[in-house]
């Protein structure tokens, strides 16, 4: 696709999948607060579970497959392709939302239930380090370089971070541990929920990793925005510094010491 | 590559040596650490032998942060890595040279704060070979991620400001099983403290790997 084409087109399937997002969030939140009943023993707290799982799965799951995959296949030189580059940036900005989104939804959730806002249990500090992880790859790539230089630079970053995430969760949890055990792969999981409670469950997985992708779609547009922007600024000020070189040697000929450099901008 | 690593790690300590910048400015921040952390822990002697491991790990992470920097102020000059670099030294062996540096140095610091300690908390170790181990393996993790932050943050203009950032939080597994090992040690309780160096060992095995084999990539992109 030509620059000209990435800057004046939105991607159809982008607002398909954006449209759907909001329709499916809205449902869950309909669901969610007007049509499922209290929860037996949390009573009306247990709503919050019908987006807190969601939001922790999209920050740690689908943001860590997609950042991971898109470092690892720009840095192997077959899949080499600012594409990757763009894909994994735009997870790791919106994967901070989402680790920021279910420390606070988290936090909401504990007040009431432990009584607390803050606990120093595993998964809450292993968010928190992850946010902190994010954070610092997002400085990292504000760092101004080379396109290449940086997308390399981003990529070795993001895969150190890849790999830190199992050891600080491991660490974390034999640390300390207060929360109760993963809802997805933890092998005894049954589910004791109505079925309206379930489906809306089912619901807000679905609602929010269709608002994760068009978050990501919609961050990747703006990256390359960035890019075409930073590479026609330079053109013009090259073209500028041209032309007053030009000038310069036409006007500083008679007058001996025309530097070819020009003097400073 | 062994070959090449020796000659570097001969360089780099050969440059501690003579500019003595470890000496007289790490290992005076590190027991500066230990007496703040005491100021802010309080007089209260139970307290501070409570917190005395962690105020060691901590004081520890913070030196490592200096020494890396410093580990890379060696090869910020006019064109020194770019010498480096085309020296034919084999990337895997400049990693493991400096990291082997470093890891030296914080072997000869966590020495001076283990007396710091002792002198200052009134604690006694009483699994030596505990304690000893986890600081070998802790070593070995900090050297080589340090190495690798640092060649991460390398010719940056903002380099001081970005790497502790970048690099403190992924250090963090090594605070939290350095600690828990050494509190373990402090109470003579072996079997507890064994659990913490599973952790130790695959962070050092993992950053030792994935040094050697991304130092080159990172080492072109700076």
């Amino acid at each position: 696709m030509s620059e000209r084409a990435v800057l004046y087109s939105r991607s159809r399937w982008l607002d398909a999948v954006g449209a759907l997002g909001v329709i499916a969030m809205g449902f869950t939140v309909w669901l969610g607060l007007w049509v499922t009943p209290p929860d037996k023993f949390q009573g009306n707290l247990a709503r919050l579970l019908y987006i807190h799982p969601a939001i922790a799965t999209v920050a740690l799951y689908w943001v860590g497959i997609v950042a991971a995959g898109g470092s690892l296949l720009y840095l192997w030189p077959r899949t080499r392709s600012f594409f990757w580059d763009r894909l994994a940036a735009s997870a790791v900005e919106v994967g901070a939302v989402f680790s920021a989104l279910t420390l606070v939804t988290g936090s909401l959730w504990g007040r009431p239930v432990w009584g607390v806002w803050w606990t120093w249990d595993a998964r809450l500090t292993s968010t928190a380090l992850l946010l902190l992880l994010e954070i610092g790859y997002l400085a990292l790539r504000r760092v101004p370089a080379e396109p290449a230089v940086r997308a390399r630079r981003c990529a070795v970053a993001a895969l150190l971070i890849a790999i830190d995430i199992p050891i600080v969760h491991f660490s974390v949890d034999w640390w300390n541990t207060l929360h109760q055990g993963g809802t997805f792969l933890d092998p005894g999981f049954k589910i004791h929920a109505s079925a309206s409670m379930s489906w809306t469950f089912l619901l807000g997985f679905i609602a929010l990793s269709l608002i994760f992708v068009w978050l990501l779609g919609m961050r990747y547009q703006i990256e390359v925005l960035q890019d075409a922007v930073g590479d026609q600024e330079l053109e013009v000020s090259l073209t500028e510094r041209w032309s007053e070189d030009t000038e310069l040697v036409g006007v500083g000929a008679g007058e001996g010491e025309p530097t070819p450099g020009g003097g400073a901008p | 590559m062994w070959h090449d690593a020796v000659l570097v790690a001969g360089k780099d300590l050969r440059i501690e040596a003579r500019s003595r910048v470890g000496l007289w400015q790490v290992v005076p921040f590190a027991l500066l650490v230990l007496v703040l952390l005491a100021f802010a822990i309080g007089p209260d002697q139970a307290a501070l032998r409570h917190a005395a491991p962690g105020i060691f790990w901590v004081a520890l992470l913070f030196s490592t942060v200096l020494a890396i920097q410093r580990s890379v102020a060696v090869e910020s000059g006019e064109g020194t890595r770019d010498g480096l670099r085309l020296s034919g030294i084999d990337p895997a062996g400049i990693f493991l040279g400096k990291a082997a540096a470093v890891g030296l140095q914080l072997l000869v610091l966590q020495l001076v704060l283990w007396a710091g300690v002792t002198f200052l908390f009134d604690v006694r170790v009483h699994v030596v070979w505990l304690a000893v181990s986890a600081c070998v393996l802790a070593t070995i993790g900090l050297a080589c991620a340090g190495v690798l932050y640092g060649a991460l943050s390398a010719g940056l203009r903002v380099r001081d400001t970005l790497l502790p950032l970048l690099v403190l939080p992924v250090l963090a597994p090594v605070l939290l099983a350095g600690s828990k090992a050494w509190e373990a040690a402090l109470n003579g309780n072996a079997s507890s403290g064994t659990q913490w160096l599973k952790i130790l060992v695959p962070f050092a095995v993992i950053y030792l790997v994935v040094g050697i084999v991304l130092y080159g990539p990172l080492q072109e992109a700076a």
